[in-house]
């Protein structure tokens, strides 16, 4: 009968299969900062599409009261989707907080989305929109093995050519920044880790204006004030 | 974070003096939620006392000639009460209970009040808000818990915040879709002094509670009506929930449209009102849901298109053009694709549509149904109301306690069999007048609700239907009925079994009753331990008598009716099946 070798495997280093031994060697020397800085190994590039689905922008506006992100989040959690990226912050209006969601789903399920989280009380408005709707912005961070990057000159070259800029350098490592599209920041990480020399790699949520002429929520304060 | 002066501010708060030249007036915030209350209108409350809540009774206890507290024995028995008294009356029903256990013992009524959309407000005492996420004694971060299923929630942290916090709670608890508040109470805030002053909140900014349609819309509906010549409608609880029932008539007289109702919405229309064409759902009647598939037009009014009434989606009045009137606009296109959406009151859009629409009699049409009906009436009632052999049936006493209150009681049920039966066979003349948990199906909501409506509507006949499963979900609350002497009606549907359950099992299950058999206590003795009257009938000879029996003792009465103990609710659509293939028998 087979058996799981790891399964009650007596100390770490036992067996070569559960990779604990490499993590927790990778994680010492990590933490051992300016010594030594082990790059992560080239793998598959991040995903930009889902399978059908499309990635939806979902722009939420609500009173700041406390609880109300956990609310928004639970209608995603009940029906399995999955938040790619999130931003909250206040908004251009006094006392009126904005939420920036991204997430692949079908245009029903944004639609359902949408509605009930617009449900919630305190929620004024939720809207979904595709990319072309809308202008997009995010930010990255990336930090680079220094040596690394030495050794391969079209590091340097990646950097230049998509618009990078380099805000930290020392022996050890260094601080990359990038703003710009998913697709920006996505095909740089892409491109740098291919090479092996990104160490940690960190990225925004998306936030977003829409294309439109129209002020939406402003419309909507508009109107409920004089209905008031 | 913003204050809650500033949340206020979003909020028309208008404050006014109570009583005559009162003005403000320092008080602890205990009192200032009785003063709230009282400002609410609120005559009843039900609930439970405990440590967190002490600030709060010790304050009740000087506004008793103000509030009739209904003691229950266990906190869900509070929340169920408080729904029932929601139900039949229209008013919101109210339940404050202790922290930690005891708010955790409402989360199932305001799980149900959620999906019934019934209007209650639950208030719970919390620890002191210094002792806030410390895991102190009884503490349950409520608000946590309670957010998914509740129309709103919030935690009263400060006295000051109580008059407007009660205020918005009622508001948004009656207002639109109706629905659960939960008012988290910390303890710091009950025993505070603060300067009373009552609040109305009649505007939320965030909140429409009742959109308006267009005249288009309201065009565009009548001329489809119009068009149409086979028009089904569909009506579900929206039309009690907003007192509609005298503009749904017009609505159905004017065109001569048949219509069919959700569980929740059996009441809406007499039930011998010729265009009552029956129940919709798994255990409705036959006509009703054929037809569904063979009109050209559905016109739903206030209800969901639940799982229970459509059967299979993919094959769900694939025929018809729909038109969907909802209060809630999360509901259109949720379940169902519809051509035509009215989003708003159906006190207003109704009478808006109606008088648009052209005079018809859809004669064929309606006749369309009759087979159905009489095939339905042969196969199926006959046999369930009518038996002249054999052991009794839920079916038969439920139409004679229907007949014997002339068809005007309150049909209160818990839920499986005794519900299914329950509503099949019980006839209404008045609205509100069924309570049951419909879209939770909460075994033990039977008794407490029954309870409850007995508050809600004291000049009418509350009879409960309840299995020998969900009697003993809350049957502590006997107790409650014996202290109140609430004159609740109990009828006790006794197999020995989980009926509805063992239903499946023998259906779905090979037969296997896996836990389904049950062994029961002598229900007598124990209604005699708590002072109620009861009866046992087990021979249809003594049925009628000992309802009249029922009816007539002045108070509570247990009747309790051993019943075939495999008998099978039918019709029957299948769970996933198309709405139009009903069981007329089981094999």
């Amino acid at each position: 009968m087979e058996t799981n070798k790891n399964y009650g495997a007596a100390e770490c280093g036992d067996c070569n299969e559960c990779n604990k031994c490499d993590e927790k060697a990778t994680r010492n020397e990590i933490n051992n900062a300016y010594s030594v800085a082990v790059p992560k190994k080239s793998g598959e590039g991040m995903l930009l599409s889902h399978e059908g689905l499309t990635l939806y922008t979902m722009l939420i506006y609500s009173e700041n009261f406390a609880g109300i992100l956990n609310q928004i989040t639970a209608v995603f959690t009940r029906r399995q989707v999955n938040i790619e990226s999130l931003n909250v912050c206040a908004s251009s209006t006094p006392g009126v907080h904005k939420y920036t969601i991204t997430c692949y789903c079908t245009e029903d399920m944004a639609i359902m989305l949408t509605k009930q989280i617009e449900k919630k009380i305190d929620v004024l408005q939720a809207s979904y929109f595709v990319d072309e709707e809308i202008f997009i912005m995010e930010a990255c961070l990336m930090k680079l093995s220094t040596p690394k990057t030495m050794e391969n000159p079209e590091v340097s070259r990646i950097i230049r050519s998509l618009g990078a800029r380099i805000v930290e350098v020392n022996p050890t490592y260094s601080i990359l920044e990038k703003k710009g599209g998913t697709e920006d920041i996505l095909r740089l990480f892409n491109s740098l880790n291919e090479l092996g020399v990104v160490l940690q790699f960190v990225r925004s949520g998306r936030i977003a204006v829409t294309k439109s002429t129209i002020e939406k929520l402003d419309r909507y304060l508009e109107q409920r004030e004089s209905e008031k | 974070m913003n204050t809650t002066n500033d949340k206020k501010a979003a909020d028309s708060v208008l404050s006014s003096k109570k009583g005559q030249n009162e003005g403000s007036v320092r008080i602890t915030g205990a009192e200032a939620l009785m003063r709230s209350l009282e400002h609410e209108g609120v005559e009843t409350l039900f609930g439970y006392p405990g440590g967190a809540i002490m600030p709060t009774y010790d304050a009740l206890y000087d506004y008793r000639d103000v509030f009739h507290h209904v003691l229950v024995r266990h906190e869900q028995g509070a929340v169920h009460a408080a729904q029932g008294y929601a139900r039949v009356s229209g008013k919101v029903g109210c339940a404050i209970v202790t922290s930690g256990p005891g708010a955790m013992n409402t989360i199932t009524g305001v799980a149900d009040a959620m999906i019934d959309s019934t209007p209650i407000v639950v208030i719970c005492g919390q620890v002191g808000a210094a002792m806030l996420g410390t895991d102190a004694f009884q503490e349950v971060d409520v608000i946590g818990v309670t957010q998914p299923i509740t129309k709103w929630s919030y935690q009263i942290r400060r006295a000051e915040d109580i008059s407007w916090a009660v205020s918005r709670a009622f508001f948004i608890a009656r207002s639109g879709r109706p629905g659960p508040v939960v008012l988290d109470f910390t303890k710091n805030a009950q025993t505070a002094l603060v300067d009373y002053e009552p609040t109305h909140v009649d505007f939320i900014r965030s909140y429409r509670p009742v959109q308006i349609p267009s005249e288009e819309t309201i065009a565009e509906a009548a001329r489809m009506i119009n068009a149409s010549v086979k028009p089904f409608v569909l009506v579900g609880q929206g039309v009690e929930l907003g007192n509609a029932r005298q503009e749904l008539v017009e609505f159905l007289e004017k065109a001569q449209m048949p219509a069919g109702f959700t569980l929740l919405g059996l009441s809406a229309l007499p039930s011998d009102h010729p265009l009552n064409m029956g129940m919709l759902g798994m255990h409705g009647n036959l006509g009703p849901n054929v037809m569904t598939n063979q009109c050209d037009l559905l016109i739903a009014v206030g209800m969901r298109f639940d799982d229970r009434v459509t059967g299979s989606l993919a094959t769900y009045a694939r025929q018809a053009k729909i038109i969907h009137f909802d209060i809630d606009p999360s509901e259109i296109d949720k379940n169902v694709k519809v051509d035509l959406a009215v989003v708003g009151d159906c006190k207003q859009t109704l009478p808006r549509v109606t008088e648009l629409l052209d005079k018809a009699t859809h004669k064929a049409w309606i006749e369309g149904f009759r087979p159905y009906a009489e095939k339905e009436m042969q196969k199926v009632i006959e046999p369930a109301i009518h038996p002249t052999e054999g052991p009794l049936l839920m079916g038969e006493v439920v139409r004679a306690v229907s007949e014997a209150t002339e068809n005007k009681a309150i049909l209160v049920t818990d839920v499986g069999q005794n519900q299914m039966f329950g509503c099949r066979y019980f006839k209404f003349t008045e609205g509100r007048s069924v309570v049951t948990s419909g879209g939770c199906g909460t075994m033990g909501f039977g008794l407490p609700a029954g309870i409850g409506a007995t508050f809600g509507a004291p000049e009418r006949t509350v009879c409960v239907f309840c299995g020998d499963g969900g009697l003993q979900m809350t049957i502590q609350e006997l107790g409650t009925i014996m202290e109140q002497k609430a004159p609740v009606k109990i009828i006790l549907l006794n197999n020995n079994f989980l009926g509805n359950v063992r239903q499946w099992q023998y259906m779905f299950f090979r037969k296997r009753y896996s836990f389904t058999p049950m062994l029961n206590p002598d229900y007598e003795q124990i209604a005699s331990a708590y002072g109620i009257a009861s009866r046992t009938v087990t021979e249809r000879v003594d049925l009628n008598d000992a309802i009249r029996q029922m009816l007539e003792t002045d108070g509570p009465f247990l009747l309790q009716c051993a019943v075939k103990e495999e008998d099978n609710v039918l019709p029957m659509t299948p769970p996933g099946a198309n709405v139009d293939e009903m069981l007329l028998e089981v094999k």
